[in-house]
C-alpha cells in the first residue's frame, strides 16, 4: 500500500507493504539511527516521534504514520548534539547503541515537562533501557542539560 | 600528566550518540541475503531426516544447509588465545540437538520474509532422548550430551564426556581437612547462582562478503576479531589467510561477544553461494540461542580462629556449561583463583568440582566470569562467620585480608603489588553511615531498613597468556594513528588508549587517529576480555609511543646534525639542549615520509605480563524490606574502588555504576527459568527483567587509588569487578534486616517472604 507522511520536515510517499513495522520501514529508507533492542516494547531503543509524541516505532504498524509527522533523530540533529555533549562529557554514551531513543525520550521529556522533579525524569524516561551505564550518568547529564537540581 | 586521570570524552561519544550508521548492521551492503536458523524444538534428540526439497524450490531462496553440508570438524566458540582450553565439542551443525534452540538448519534467501516462509517448509524427524535439565543430576546421568568419539580437547581439562564432565578441577594448598579441624568455629553453606543473561542492547549480528581477491571477510559486532578469525578457519577449513575480521562500533558485550555466536552462520553461507550474507539475532534468539553466564552451585566451608582469624578456605563447585563447553573450565577455575586469595592469613585453601554439560542453553563468558559466582559464596560466608562470632563484618575483613606487599597461600611467594582495599572499606563505611546504620533500623509500617557489605578483587589480563600489539605510525602531517586491535564495545578503551598515548607523546588527541580493530590491519590483540585492555594493551601502546618517540629523537637529531641525546622534545618541537637549533614535528615528518630521510616512523611493541595485578572494590548496601511482603527496595549503593590509577575519570566511573547495576540486576531481578522440557521461559525482557532506573536507588562511587607497578601509569583493569559485589552485600542487607539468609540468586520477595515464615516457624 502507499502512504505519504512528513519525515523530518519533507513530504514523503512510500510503498509499503500491510505488516511493515515502522522501525523496518524507517531502517530501509537510510534512516538508520532506529534501533531494536527487543521486539516487547520494552527496551526503548527504536523511540521516534509521531506527531511530537515519543512512539516506539518497533510495535508501531508503517501504515498508522499516513498523513502524520514523524521526526527521528536523524532529523533534529542539533538538538541532540546539544544534549549530547553532555551525555557524553559525563561519559555515559558507552556503547550508544541506545542512544538515539534515548535522546528522542529525553527531548520530549523537555519538551513536555517544565522543570521536572527527579522523581518526574525518572518516571519519564523509565521505559528506555540501558545495560551499559547504570542509568545514574545518564541521570546527572539530564539534569545538567535541564538546568534542574 | 595532560590527559592521565583526566575525564576526556570518548572519541566516538557524539557520533553514536546522534545515531550515526556506525554499528555492523548499518554497514550491511543493500543485496545481502538473510540468514535465518531453524532450531530444535527438543532439548536432546537426533536428526533422523531432513527434507529441505520444497524449501529449497522456495524462489528467492539462496541455499539451505544441513549438517550434510559442513566439515566434519569440531571446534570452540569460546574466544580465547590458542591453545584454547574450552573443548572442540560442536559442528557448525550437528545430527545432534543438544538443547532446544540448537541449530538444526542454515537458511539464506533474498529476504526475511521468504528466509522465515522457507524454515517452516524444511521437514524434520527427529528421534528423541530423555534430557540431562537438572545439573546436579548430570553426572552419571544415562543421557550422555556428547558421546561422539571426536570430540576433542587441546590439553587435559579433566573431561570426561561418558559421565556429562566437561571438566574438572582440584587445587589444594595445604591440608584443609586437617586445618577445618584444628578450627575453633567452622561455617557451612552452599549457595546458588543463576545463569545471568549479558542483555546487551545490541543483540548478536554479522554480515560476509568476498572481497576483490575472493578472500572472506566478516564484519561482526565482535569483543574478539583475531580469535574468531581462527574459529572460522577450522570451522570452514580454510586458511586464515583467506579471512579477513572486522569490528566496527559494538552496541555492547559484556563477555557475550567473547563467544562466536554468529559468524559463521553468515560465513558459510558466502563461501557456499558467493554471495553477501548477514546474520541478525533478534531478542529471542538472544536469550535463547546464544551464551549466558555459568549457573553454579558452590558449597563453602570456612573455618576460623575464634578472633575472627581465617585460617582455612574451602569451596566445592559444581558449574552448569549447558549443551556445549565455551568457556567451562577456565570459568570455573576463576571461581577460586579471584577468591582464595583475598584473605591471606589462610594456612590451608582448596577448589574443587566440576563443570557438567547439560541440555540448556551453552554458558560463556560473561563480565566477572566465575569471579562473581565465587565472590557471591564466599563473602555470604564471611558475613555469616561474623555474624556466628558477634564481630563487626567491616572489622572481619580488615583483620584477614591481603595487603599490599604480602603474598597470599594461592600466589605462592609472588607479592601483591597494590591494594587500597582497607581504605575503600574505610571509605565505604564513611559513606554509607556505617556506624549509624549497621546493622538496621525499624522505619514503621512494617518496613526496615538495613545494610550490608562485600569486598571483591579480579584480575587485569590473564598472566602469562594474554599478549597485546600495539604500533603508532607518524604520518607526513606530523599527526599518528595509533593501531590497536582490542574492542571498545562502549567501554571507551580506544579513548584511554589514546590517552596513553597522547601522555607519551606529548601531542592531543585530535593529533591521534584511532584505528581498531581489523585482522588485515590491525596489530594482534586477543581482543577486550579478562579485564585486559587497560591493562595489557594499554601497556602496548605506551610501549609503542615511547618507542617512537624515541625514535622520533633519533631522526631529528640527524636533521639537527647533533647526537640524540642533545635533543629534546615536546611533542611539537625538536631542540637541542642548548637551544641553538630546531626542527617542527610538522617540518620533520613530512621530511621523514616523503622527503630526503626516506624512513616512516613506525613505534611498535608487543607486551603480555606474567601477573594478573587484581583490582579490589568495597561494596556496601543498604535497603529498605517490607516485612509483610518481602519485597526488597535497594535504597543506597556505595562502591569504593582500587583500580590503580584511574586513567579516564568519567569512563571509570560509569564503569562502576554499570557493573553495580548489572550485579544489582543479578542480585534482585534477573531469573532463569526452564519448563519441564527444556524450554526456556525467560526469553523476553517481558520474563527476564533488567534493571530500569526506578529499580537501582542510587549508586554512588569513590576511587581509592593505588599504584600498580606493573600497569601502565599505575593503572590495573576495572571493567569486571565491578559486577561482584552487589548479590553478597545485598544479600547480607536483607539478612540484617529480617534474618533471612538467601542463598539461591536472585533475591525475590517470594524467597524472603517464605524465609521470614521459616524464621517465625522456628
Amino acid at each position: 500500500m502507499q502512504i505519504e507522511a512528513i519525515i523530518n520536515n519533507k513530504k514523503v510517499a512510500w510503498e509499503i507493504e500491510n505488516d511493515e513495522l515502522l522501525a523496518d520501514t524507517l531502517r530501509a529508507k537510510g534512516l538508520l539511527s532506529i534501533r531494536q533492542g527487543c521486539d516487547t516494547s520494552c527496551c526503548g531503543l527504536c523511540t521516534v516521534w509521531i506527531e511530537g509524541k515519543p512512539t516506539l516505532s518497533c510495535t508501531t504498524l508503517s501504515f498508522r504514520i499516513n498523513g502524520k509527522n514523524v521526526t527521528t533523530i536523524e532529523g533534529i540533529q542539533e538538538e541532540a548534539a546539544a544534549f549530547a555533549q553532555v551525555l557524553v562529557a559525563e561519559g555515559a554514551d558507552q556503547c550508544g547503541f541506545c542512544s538515539p531513543g534515548f535522546i528522542m525520550t529525553v527531548l520530549a521529556m523537555k519538551n513536555e515537562l517544565k522543570n521536572p522533579a527527579e522523581e518526574e525524569i525518572i518516571h519519564y524516561l523509565t521505559g528506555n533501557l540501558c545495560r551499559c551505564t547504570g542509568y545514574m550518568g545518564q541521570l546527572r547529564a539530564v539534569k545538567k542539560y535541564l538546568g534542574v537540581e | 600528566m595532560n590527559f592521565i586521570g583526566k575525564g576526556i570524552p570518548k572519541i566516538d561519544g557524539i557520533s553514536i550518540a546522534t545515531g550515526k550508521p556506525v554499528y555492523t548492521e548499518d554497514l550491511v551492503m543493500a543485496n545481502a541475503l538473510v540468514v535465518k536458523i531453524l532450531r530444535s524444538p527438543h532439548a536432546f534428540a537426533k536428526i533422523t531426516s531432513i527434507d529441505t526439497a520444497q524449501a529449497e524450490n522456495l524462489p528467492g531462496v539462496a541455499c539451505i544447509l544441513t549438517h550434510r553440508d559442513v566439515p566434519k570438524i569440531r571446534f570452540t566458540l569460546a574466544g580465547q588465545s590458542y591453545p584454547e582450553p574450552s573443548p572442540y565439542d560442536r559442528y557448525i551443525l550437528d545430527e545432534m540437538v543438544r538443547y532446544v534452540g540448537d541449530e538444526v538448519a542454515i537458511i539464506a534467501a533474498v529476504d526475511e520474509k521468504t528466509a522465515v516462509k522457507a524454515m517452516h517448509l524444511i521437514k524434520v524427524e527427529y528421534e528423541v532422548f530423555e534430557p540431562v535439565l537438572d545439573f546436579e543430576k548430570a553426572e552419571g546421568h544415562p543421557s550422555v550430551v556428547h558421546p561422539e568419539d571426536d570430540l576433542h580437547c587441546n590439553f587435559d581439562i579433566g573431561l570426561n564426556k561418558d559421565k556429562n564432565i566437561a571438566s574438572s578441577k582440584y587445587v589444594e594448598i595445604g591440608d584443609v581437612e586437617e586445618e577445618l579441624k584444628k578450627c575453633d568455629v567452622v561455617v557451612e553453606e552452599t549457595y546458588y547462582t543463576q545463569a545471568q543473561a549479558h542483555a546487551m542492547m545490541e543483540t548478536y549480528r554479522a554480515f560476509s562478503y568476498l572481497d576483490h581477491s575472493g578472500r572472506l571477510v566478516v564484519v561482526s559486532s565482535t569483543q574478539i576479531p583475531f580469535h574468531v578469525r581462527r574459529q572460522l578457519a577450522r570451522a570452514l577449513q580454510i586458511p586464515a589467510s583467506r579471512i579477513r575480521v572486522v569490528k566496527p562500533r559494538i552496541g555492547g558485550g559484556f563477555g557475550g561477544k567473547q563467544t562466536g555466536a554468529v559468524e559463521v552462520f553468515a560465513a558459510i553461507v558466502t563461501l557456499k553461494t558467493g554471495q553477501p550474507a548477514k546474520i541478525i539475532y533478534d531478542r529471542k534468539e538472544t536469550f535463547t540461542c546464544t551464551t549466558s553466564r555459568h549457573a553454579m552451585r558452590l558449597k563453602v566451608r570456612l573455618g576460623a580462629d575464634l578472633d575472627g582469624t581465617i585460617r582455612a578456605l574451602d569451596i566445592q563447585g559444581l558449574s552448569d556449561t549447558g549443551a556445549y563447553g565455551e568457556h567451562a573450565p577456565t570459568v570455573f577455575s576463576v571461581v577460586g583463583e579471584k577468591t582464595l586469595p583475598l584473605y591471606n592469613k589462610t594456612k590451608a585453601v582448596r577448589f574443587l568440582g566440576n563443570a557438567v554439560y547439560t541440555n540448556k542453553m551453552p554458558a560463556g563468558a560473561l563480565r566477572g566470569y566465575g569471579a562473581t559466582q565465587g565472590t557471591f559464596a564466599l563473602e555470604c560466608t564471611v558475613n555469616k562467620l561474623a555474624q556466628k562470632l558477634g564481630m563487626d563484618p567491616a572489622e572481619i575483613r580488615l583483620k584477614n585480608l591481603i595487603r599490599q606487599g604480602e603474598t597470599s597461600l594461592p600466589y605462592q611467594g609472588k607479592l601483591l603489588g597494590s591494594s587500597t582495599l582497607d581504605k575503600c572499606i574505610e571509605t565505604g563505611k564513611n559513606l554509607i553511615g556505617w556506624q549509624e546504620k549497621y546493622p538496621s533500623q525499624e522505619v514503621g509500617s512494617n518496613k526496615v531498613r538495613a545494610v550490608g557489605m562485600a569486598v571483591t578483587m579480579q584480575g587485569s589480563g590473564i598472566a602469562g597468556i594474554d599478549t597485546a600489539s600495539a604500533e603508532i605510525r607518524l604520518h607526513d602531517e606530523g599527526n599518528y594513528t595509533l593501531l590497536i586491535g582490542s574492542t571498545d564495545m562502549g567501554t571507551g578503551s580506544d579513548t584511554i588508549l589514546a590517552q596513553m598515548a597522547a601522555e607519551v607523546l606529548e601531542t592531543s588527541l585530535e593529533n591521534i587517529i584511532v584505528n581498531a580493530a581489523d585482522t588485515d590491519v590491525s596489530p594482534y590483540d586477543p581482543g577486550s576480555y579478562a579485564s585486559s585492555t587497560t591493562y595489557v594493551t594499554g601497556m602496548a601502546v605506551v610501549r609503542a609511543a615511547e618507542d617512537l618517540k624515541k625514535q622520533i629523537l633519533e631522526h631529528g637529531a640527524k636533521f639537527l646534525e647533533i647526537s640524540p641525546a642533545e635533543v629534546e622534545f615536546d611533542g611539537k618541537t625538536l631542540q637541542t639542549l642548548d637551544g641553538n637549533k630546531a626542527i617542527g614535528l610538522r617540518e620533520l615528518a613530512p621530511l621523514l615520509v616523503l622527503g630526503t630521510g626516506k624512513q616512516q616512523l613506525v613505534g611498535t611493541a608487543t607486551y603480555g605480563s606474567d601477573v594478573s595485578p587484581p583490582p579490589f572494590i568495597a561494596g556496601f548496601a543498604e535497603v529498605e524490606v517490607d516485612k509483610e511482603t518481602g519485597k526488597v527496595d535497594l535504597l543506597d549503593y556505595v562502591a569504593v574502588v582500587d583500580c590503580g590509577t584511574v586513567i579516564n575519570s568519567n569512563l571509570a566511573r560509569i564503569q562502576v555504576e554499570g557493573g553495580i547495576v548489572q550485579g544489582i540486576g543479578m542480585a534482585l531481578y534477573e531469573d532463569v527459568r526452564y519448563d519441564q522440557k527444556g524450554n526456556l521461559l525467560t526469553n523476553s525482557f517481558m520474563q527476564y527483567k533488567i534493571p530500569c532506573r526506578k529499580d537501582i536507588g542510587t549508586v554512588r562511587v569513590a576511587f581509592e587509588e593505588s599504584f600498580e607497578p606493573t600497569g601502565p601509569f599505575g593503572a590495573k583493569s576495572i571493567g569486571e569487578v565491578v559486577i561482584n559485589t552487589p548479590a553478597p552485600a545485598i544479600a547480607h542487607a536483607v539478612f540484617n534486616a529480617v534474618g533471612v539468609q538467601v542463598t539461591t540468586l536472585p533475591i525475590t520477595p517470594e524467597k524472603v517472604f517464605m524465609g521470614m515464615g521459616m524464621e517465625k516457624a522456628k
